[in-house]
């Protein structure tokens, strides 16, 4: 007896003995299974909610798009410009222009409190009031449902997150900012981004009614192109009328979700590393009885003349064989329970919510499964080994 | 109790009694953690005051309140003490190392939140520094600030009239919490030097919220609508709500963090369960012949099912006391997440909790194979022998 071909044909003999004695053990080779299968879920699950987290962001980000802010300032809320200012900043090199102007949108952030639809509890809800251009800035932005609301007039459109996590805000209803009532005229979407979690109505509108003037707190807009950006932000950063940093869009929203997703993250991490290790033990438990319970058999085989390395492999793809199925479980119920759930959570940078939707995305589960195979490993290297090694003449007397 | 039997049972296969009892360790190792991690995440809730109100802006938080309500709230009938805060969003070097600021008025302030714990000479050299500021005593080791220290600050809202929004406060007194959930993240400073020193129309005059004290906690929700009205119709009106649906709300706003963990828990039990019962039956399977021979030699059916359930629970809470200690030990080296959940620490009821869920356990793994052993028929289990 030599060569591979013999060598697989005893791998898959032993293997076969395996799996054919599953049904027997299926009290614990269930629970394997199902341990499997939960910490897989549980990774996957929390991590598809900082993946969502940035994705939300990163989708609110065009590579063409900046954000200015008063020099100092890490978010709008803390962040002010008067009318000369913006008109500066939307008058430098490097900015894309239509007929109807530089694509540049002075905006107004402000927070107003809505109740939550999934506890009824007060939240702060961002409102921003802009010019005209935004929808030129943020090409993404379509109106959903209702219409858009009047230039000049107290009304407002409400995006898609806001509406469906926050109570009152359907089109035809009222709400309160500042010493106004505002009707709601219309819905929008924004590529699922940011924007969505937002309220949007007239800057100047909002300008009174939160009498601040004509100041404004940000400037979106757009570059004629990506590689722009240098000539832009030198020629404001080196202007001594103002006194602004500029931000590519992208880098603007990474910041404002690295806390939330280094927090979920490194918790998840924690919680499925732990889970993983009580999955080991379990796997463990398992295939050492299901090497006890094939004691004989094993003898045999090896009396047979079959290979101390055949039984180990055999034994390892069992165990790796029950990690997959387990680990794949998990990750499909992790997808069926969690991607595209709707939730919201706090932006720290500007103590307003985002809504965003948990995202299980492919690599994802492909790391699910990965780390299913590494519990599977370690759960079937020691049985696996103790098979090799046990004595044959003992074990076959015990028939 | 016949414990010898008991052990004996358990060193029969030690390979799997201690696989067991190690997935038994982690699972309240992890359920140790999530509590803490809870804790740090929602424990204020449980700091909040029966008797105490908050006041704010209707529309949102961020809009500011006259200063002048104060001395208006404190004519309302019911009200027994009226202090405020400001979010005043300082940075200290790095925007990373978040705690909050706020200016407060240090007399009223104490008073209104006996929670926090300074040392008489401390209280006094406040009330004689303009420029004095206390920091908890978490904050203050985490920073190695001490008595004495002058601290600069960057705000992100207010500046002062030279325009430069670099404050310096002086650190006269190192505050405790009354209990361990007490948070000593903060650094309160003085109201006046705050005002003074602010630029001309921008804030001055405002506070960010009022803290109120009831003189009976069952007329709370009586005096805050008698709040609400006060201001009604005016350019700031307010919002009043007891200090725990306030602190609920902000906490909610973070997400739905209580579900979150008890579906891990749930998940993590569950398998557990799953593992400890079938490990359980398993070795009740194999030694039915024995408990037919201990039938036979007159044990009742009420040892049998007690050395069964015996068995199941040494391991559970055995299990339960190591992973839980364990758990303990992690926590106290404090916050994992580096800045993030200031306030970790595994609270004492919840230690309490995790033992009665490890006795819990035992009894519900260990229930179907006992009954299944003292069921049993002696005269068929001998014949398996």
């Amino acid at each position: 007896m030599s060569g591979p071909i013999n060598w697989f044909s005893q791998i898959a003999s032993i293997t076969k003995f395996g799996l054919l004695s599953l049904p027997q053990r299926r009290g614990a080779v269930s629970a394997t299974l199902i341990g499997i299968a939960g910490v897989v879920a549980v990774l996957v699950g929390v991590l598809s909610m900082a993946e969502g987290f940035r994705k939300t962001m990163a989708v609110s980000a065009s590579p063409a798009g900046v954000i200015v802010l008063r020099s100092g300032a890490d978010t709008e809320m803390v962040s002010g410009f008067s009318r000369d200012q913006t008109r500066i900043i939307g008058d430098a090199p490097g900015l894309a222009r239509t007929d109807a102007g530089p694509l540049a949108s002075a905006e107004l952030f402000v927070i107003i409190n809505l109740p939550k639809r999934s506890t009824g509890t007060d939240a702060n809800v961002p409102m921003r009031g802009i010019e005209p251009s935004a929808l030129r800035v943020r090409d993404d932005v379509k109106i959903v449902a209702g219409r858009m609301f009047n230039w000049g007039k107290d009304e407002v459109i409400v995006g898609a997150g806001a509406a469906r996590e926050f109570a009152g805000l359907e089109v035809g209803s009222t709400i309160q900012a500042g010493h106004l009532k505002w009707p709601v005229v219309g819905i929008f979407s924004a590529d699922g981004g940011v924007a969505e979690s937002e309220i949007w109505t007239d800057a100047k509108v909002l300008q009174d009614a939160y009498h601040r003037g004509d100041s404004f707190q940000s400037v979106y807009a757009r570059l004629a192109t990506p590689d722009d950006f240098t000539r832009f932000k030198d020629s404001l950063t080196t202007n001594p009328q103002l006194n602004v940093k500029v931000i590519r869009q992208a880098d603007f929203y990474s910041e404002q979700s690295e806390g939330m997703r280094r927090l979920i993250t490194r918790l998840g991490v924690i919680i499925a590393g732990l889970m993983a290790v009580g999955a080991i033990f379990g796997a463990l438990n398992t295939m050492y009885s299901a090497v006890a319970s094939r004691t004989r058999e094993i003898a045999t085989l090896r009396a047979l003349g079959f290979g101390r390395g055949a039984v180990i492999v055999s034994v390892m793809l069992e165990s790796l064989l029950l990690a997959l199925i387990g680990g794949t479980m998990g990750a499909l119920l992790a997808y069926v329970a969690f991607n595209n759930l709707h939730t919201t959570t706090m932006n720290w940078q500007s103590f307003s919510q985002v809504a965003f939707a948990f995202a299980v995305t492919p690599g994802l589960l492909v790391g699910g499964v990965v780390l299913a195979t590494v519990i599977g490993f370690f759960g079937g290297l020691l049985p696996a080994i103790r098979a090799a090694r046990l004595p044959i003449a003992a074990a076959l007397r015990e028939m | 109790m016949h414990l010898h039997l008991v052990w004996a049972n358990l060193k029969r296969k030690k390979l799997r009694t201690i696989l067991t009892l190690l997935s038994i360790v982690v699972a309240f190792v992890l359920f140790g953690l999530l509590c803490a991690i809870k804790q740090a995440l929602v424990g204020t809730l449980e700091i909040a005051g029966a008797n105490r109100l908050i006041v704010r802006h209707k529309v949102s938080i961020i809009q500011l309140l006259p200063e002048a309500y104060k001395a208006r709230i404190e004519r309302i009938p019911g009200v027994d003490l009226v202090t405020h805060q400001t979010w005043f969003g300082g940075i200290y070097q790095d925007p990373k190392n978040f705690f909050m600021q706020n200016p407060v008025v240090p007399q009223e302030f104490m008073a209104m939140f006996p929670e926090f714990v300074l040392p008489p000479k401390e209280m006094q050299a406040w009330l004689a520094t303009r420029t004095g500021a206390i920091v908890g005593r978490r904050t203050a080791e985490r920073f190695g600030w001490k008595i004495g220290d002058r601290i600069p600050i960057q705000s992100t809202i207010w500046s002062r009239p030279d325009g430069s929004r670099t404050w310096e406060f002086d650190i006269v007194g190192i505050f405790d919490g009354r209990s361990k959930s007490t948070d000593t993240t903060s650094l309160f400073f003085r109201y006046d030097y705050f005002d003074e020193s602010r630029r001309e129309n921008w804030g001055k005059g405002l506070v960010g919220w009022y803290t109120v004290r009831v003189k009976d906690p069952s007329q709370a929700a009586e005096v805050a609508k008698r709040i609400d009205q006060e201001f009604e119709n005016s350019p700031a009106e307010t919002k009043t709500e007891p200090e725990g649906a306030f602190v609920q709300a902000w906490a909610s706003q973070v997400g739905n963090i209580t579900l979150i963990v008890a579906t891990i828990l749930a998940a993590v039990f569950f398998t557990i369960l799953l593992v400890a019962g079938s490990t359980m039956s398993q070795a009740v399977r194999e030694r039915l012949g024995e408990l037919g021979v201990l039938k036979a030699i007159g044990f009742t059916n009420g040892q049998v099912l007690g050395l069964v359930l015996g068995e199941s629970c040494v391991l559970t809470v055995g299990g339960g006391i190591v992973g839980l200690g364990f758990a303990l030990l992690l926590a106290s080296h404090g916050d994992p997440t580096g800045g993030m959940l200031p306030n970790f620490f595994l609270p004492t009821r919840d230690l309490v909790f995790g033992f009665a869920i490890a006795v819990a356990l035992g009894v519900i793994t260990g229930l179907l194979p006992a009954l299944q052993a003292m069921r049993l028929r002696t005269s068929e289990a001998l014949r398996r022998l």
